[in-house]
């Protein structure tokens, strides 16, 4: 068994009242693709918003490599590698690939208290290559988002947090609303993550897009986990049972 | 089609630019060339800046996607507050920095009231409006102070440049809205800016001090309105506690015909200034043209709304192409 880069033990979260997470214990180990399922209200977006530091958790220990953090905010997630990709939530889209790439980690020629000149030629350089590096065929980076499609989009999501080495990329339902060709290559992403040593958790309703793409399973229901399997050694009809 | 709409993205002050050049042209022309003569340009631009600086600030502020109704109210209040310190023997370098002062905090408590109580800054500065108004008439005693002699005129409003074409105040403009076009486009804090009025949660998913952006646009934009208030009062040499009535409106109205969106992520900073000169230009060119003044707000208020129309078109073309890709 390869070590765990992420390590989740007995983990809670209330909701005013509700007891979203109750006392979840999880290792995310290097390298591995992770399908996280379960119903609304399972409570795998209350795992996935600690993990990206949207939300804190109100008891419980998180490891990164085997030192103990504190995840205050998204960008003490995304300065520990753990990147995050929305279905709607990551891009802007009146602003152009390679902005979009670099929103909030803009390369600056000098600064005055984080407040800089953009390097503009670097932007450009390096958005070609990190585009590229997806395999992702786009014009130019010079192009707007809300110009791409949904697919296009992730994939830009996902070139972003190759490009700034991410090591664990959670993708939160990445193939809603996608067209079948669309979800294929989104699929294709999730695979390409194994090669590039990136761990890879992959949230979604659709069991088959989990099968297709994951090693290992962890299933989800009234905040606890239910199930958690290597995927030869579950089928679809054994999640679908627990959940 | 794609390619109008990455236009208008890139370059959403480009219809109002046309627009702008069709006006003078046909003013010129009107006017039997009386327009672009001289003397009328000087006196155009000897009031643009002081517009111009509002609508800086508020199409910046609009960018962040948020909005100021007290811009105003500021513009009156801050060279209110120097006067009234200069009365009482404060020195100008002082007053100013007070005046500049209290537009800043200003600015930050619109910011922080619309942003901790999650209310629309529409009415946040909707209260301050009438707050700082209502302030401005109390600290005058509802007597306008009278200036010192000696102000620091040959600074701000003094006549400069060749034939005299210029007062000081353009300079300051022309420095502002220099140093915030470059501020907007060249600088990371300009894309956090866009990215924050473009799409906020995915400004905030990627770690941008989102409530922290839109606090220093507030305060930016109230900080240029004091500032473009207190060149109207050195330029007309008293502070008349009812300058800047209706100045928050057509400062929209700049930032909406220069291409700003009222929802955010779009603007230029030369788009405002394009907005407040088109402003200017029919005011003053429906004059030459021996048009009834009145005709003012009328043009001010159509070309308002044709503006929106074509943006909100735009914005509907442009899901159009989303969903054919």
């Amino acid at each position: 068994m390869t070590e765990a880069i992420i390590s989740v033990r007995d983990l809670h979260k209330w909701y005013s009242g509700v007891h979203a997470l109750k006392g979840v214990t999880l290792d995310f180990r290097r390298g591995e693709a992770l399908g996280l399922v379960g119903d609304n209200g399972a409570g795998k977006s209350t795992l996935i918003n600690i993990l990206s530091g949207v939300h804190r958790a109100d008891q419980g220990e998180i490891k990164v490599e085997g030192r103990p953090v504190s995840i205050e905010t998204p960008r003490d997630a995304m300065d520990l590698g753990i990147e995050t990709i929305y279905q709607y939530n990551s891009m802007v889209p009146t602003m152009s690939i390679a902005r979009n790439l670099f929103i909030g980690r803009e390369p600056t020629r000098f600064s005055i208290l984080g407040v800089g000149i953009l390097d503009q030629k670097k932007m450009a350089e390096e958005s070609i290559r990190a585009i590229a590096n997806v395999d992702l065929h786009l014009r130019s980076p010079d192009a707007l988002v809300g110009e791409l499609s949904g697919g296009q989009r992730q994939g830009v999501a996902i070139a972003r947090a190759m490009h700034f080495k991410s090591k664990v990329m959670i993708l939160d339902e990445p193939t809603n609303h996608l067209s079948v060709k669309e979800t294929n290559k989104v699929i294709g992403f999730v695979r390409g993550l194994k090669e590039q040593g990136v761990t890879g958790v992959f949230i979604s309703h659709n069991m088959h897009h989990v099968f297709e793409c994951c090693d290992r399973i962890v299933a989800m229901a009234r905040g606890e986990i239910v199930l958690d399997k290597r995927i030869g050694d579950t089928s679809i009809d054994e999640v679908h049972g627990v959940l | 089609m794609k390619r109008l709409f990455k236009t208008y993205l890139e370059k959403p002050e480009l219809a109002g630019l046309i627009l702008l050049v069709l006006l003078v042209i046909l003013f010129q022309v009107r006017s039997h060339g009386v327009f672009l003569n001289a003397d009328n340009l000087r006196g155009i631009l000897g009031i643009l800046p002081e517009a111009g600086l509002v609508a800086i600030g508020v199409t910046i502020l609009m960018i962040s996607g948020e909005f100021d109704l007290s811009v105003g109210s500021v513009f009156a209040l801050m060279p209110m507050t120097m006067a009234v310190l200069m009365v009482h023997g404060a020195p100008f370098p002082l007053a100013l920095l007070a005046g500049l002062l209290v537009s800043a905090a200003i600015g930050f408590i619109n910011g922080y009231v619309t942003i901790r109580f999650a209310i629309p800054s529409f009415i946040t500065t909707l209260g301050m409006l009438f707050m700082a108004r209502s302030l401005t008439v109390v600290v005058s005693g509802g007597f306008p102070p009278l200036l010192p002699a000696d102000l620091p005129n040959w600074l701000f409003i003094s006549f400069v440049g060749p034939g005299n074409m210029f007062r000081m105040s353009f300079l300051w403009f022309a420095a502002v809205a220099v140093l915030t076009s470059l501020m907007l486009s060249r600088t990371n804090f300009g894309n956090w800016i866009k990215a924050t009025g473009g799409f906020m949660p995915a400004a905030a998913a990627m770690g941008i001090p989102t409530a922290r952006v839109k606090i220093v646009c507030f305060m930016l934009c109230s900080v240029l309105s004091g500032f473009a208030g207190m060149l109207q009062v050195l330029r007309l040499g008293s502070p008349l506690p009812s300058i800047g009535e209706g100045m928050e409106l057509q400062a929209v109205a700049s930032a909406v015909i220069g291409g700003a969106s009222l929802l955010g992520g779009i603007g230029t900073v030369m788009g405002g200034i394009i907005g407040t000169t088109l402003i200017r230009v029919i005011d003053n060119g429906l004059v030459l043209s021996h048009v009834d003044a009145n005709w003012f707000k009328f043009a001010i208020g159509f070309l308002t709304i044709f503006a929106v129309v074509a943006n909100a078109w735009m914005r509907k073309r442009a899901k159009a192409i989303k969903m054919e890709g």
